[in-house]
């Protein structure tokens, strides 16, 4: 059976999970499938853009830091709505990092570098960030936004 | 219709380089980053981004534009921002860019300030 990606798994009224090839494109349309998990539910413009902003950091994490751009990798996208909270995590199957290993971008020696904001975007836009690493492969990013 | 697609326009020696889309990560940013290498290698090295029509960007967009920031300085050029959005503007204030890129509101005092 041939798939197409990206591959929808399991949507409930509260929850869905995608499944993505790890491609750049891989970026859009996650962050395409999060502004429909939001859309009508009253959000402000300014958590879309915020949460919208950590999506597409953390995916692009995944399928490009994480996965490599390996395209036998999967980035695994679930988006979860609770009264009060939306909770968005993704799982890819790299090999891991330490979160406190990444230096934070806005100190002087570091403000122009030209990479390593991903992590600050993402910490800046939700409320909970945090990361798993599997012994056995593979990360995964925990972010809740407050509703 | 591309990510992100530029104009060029010239104004004295500066040239202009009307933005409009996104500037993220894959082709947004390395359109961004051929322009003004392309620039750079045509002698032009006094470089405004007119950034009124980008709607998106991320940190890949940001670090495309720190890199053609250096790159211009480097040659001895010089890069001025102009029309940010609010969004670009709270972004490059939170991560304290804001201080680094010399931005204007007005073509005339941004094609002014250049030396």
């Amino acid at each position: 059976m041939v798939l197409e990606w990206p591959c929808l798994f399991l949507v409930t009224q509260a929850t869905t999970e995608l499944r993505f090839a790890s491609r750049i494109e891989a970026v859009d349309q996650a962050a395409t499938a999060v502004a429909e998990f939001l859309s009508g539910a009253g959000v402000s413009e300014d958590v879309i853009f915020g949460v919208d902003m950590a999506v597409r950091e953390a995916v692009t994490n995944a399928v490009l830091h994480g996965n490599k751009l390996d395209e036998t990798k999967f980035a695994d996208v679930s988006l979860k709505s609770s009264p009060g909270s939306f909770e968005i995590t993704v799982h890819d199957q790299g090999q891991g990092f330490n979160p406190a290993d990444i230096p934070d971008p806005t100190t002087e020696e570091n403000i122009m570098k030209t990479s390593g904001r991903g992590i600050f975007f993402m910490r800046n836009f939700m409320d909970e960030v945090d990361w798993t690493i599997n012994p056995k492969g593979g990360t995964t990013v925990r972010m809740l936004k407050k509703l | 219709m591309a990510e992100l697609n530029i104009s060029e326009r010239q104004s004295g020696d500066v040239t202009i380089l009307d933005m409009d889309g996104k500037i993220t990560i894959g082709e947004g940013s390395v359109a961004l980053r051929s322009a003004v290498r392309r620039l750079l290698e045509e002698g032009k090295k006094k470089i405004l981004l007119n950034l009124a029509k980008v709607g998106y960007i991320d940190s890949s967009g940001i670090g495309e534009l720190v890199s053609s920031y250096t790159a211009i300085n480097k040659d001895g050029g010089e890069l001025k921002l102009l029309n940010l959005t609010q969004k670009l503007q709270d972004l490059l204030t939170i991560t304290k860019l804001l201080t680094v890129f010399d931005v204007y509101e007005s073509e005339a005092d941004a094609l002014a300030s250049f030396k």
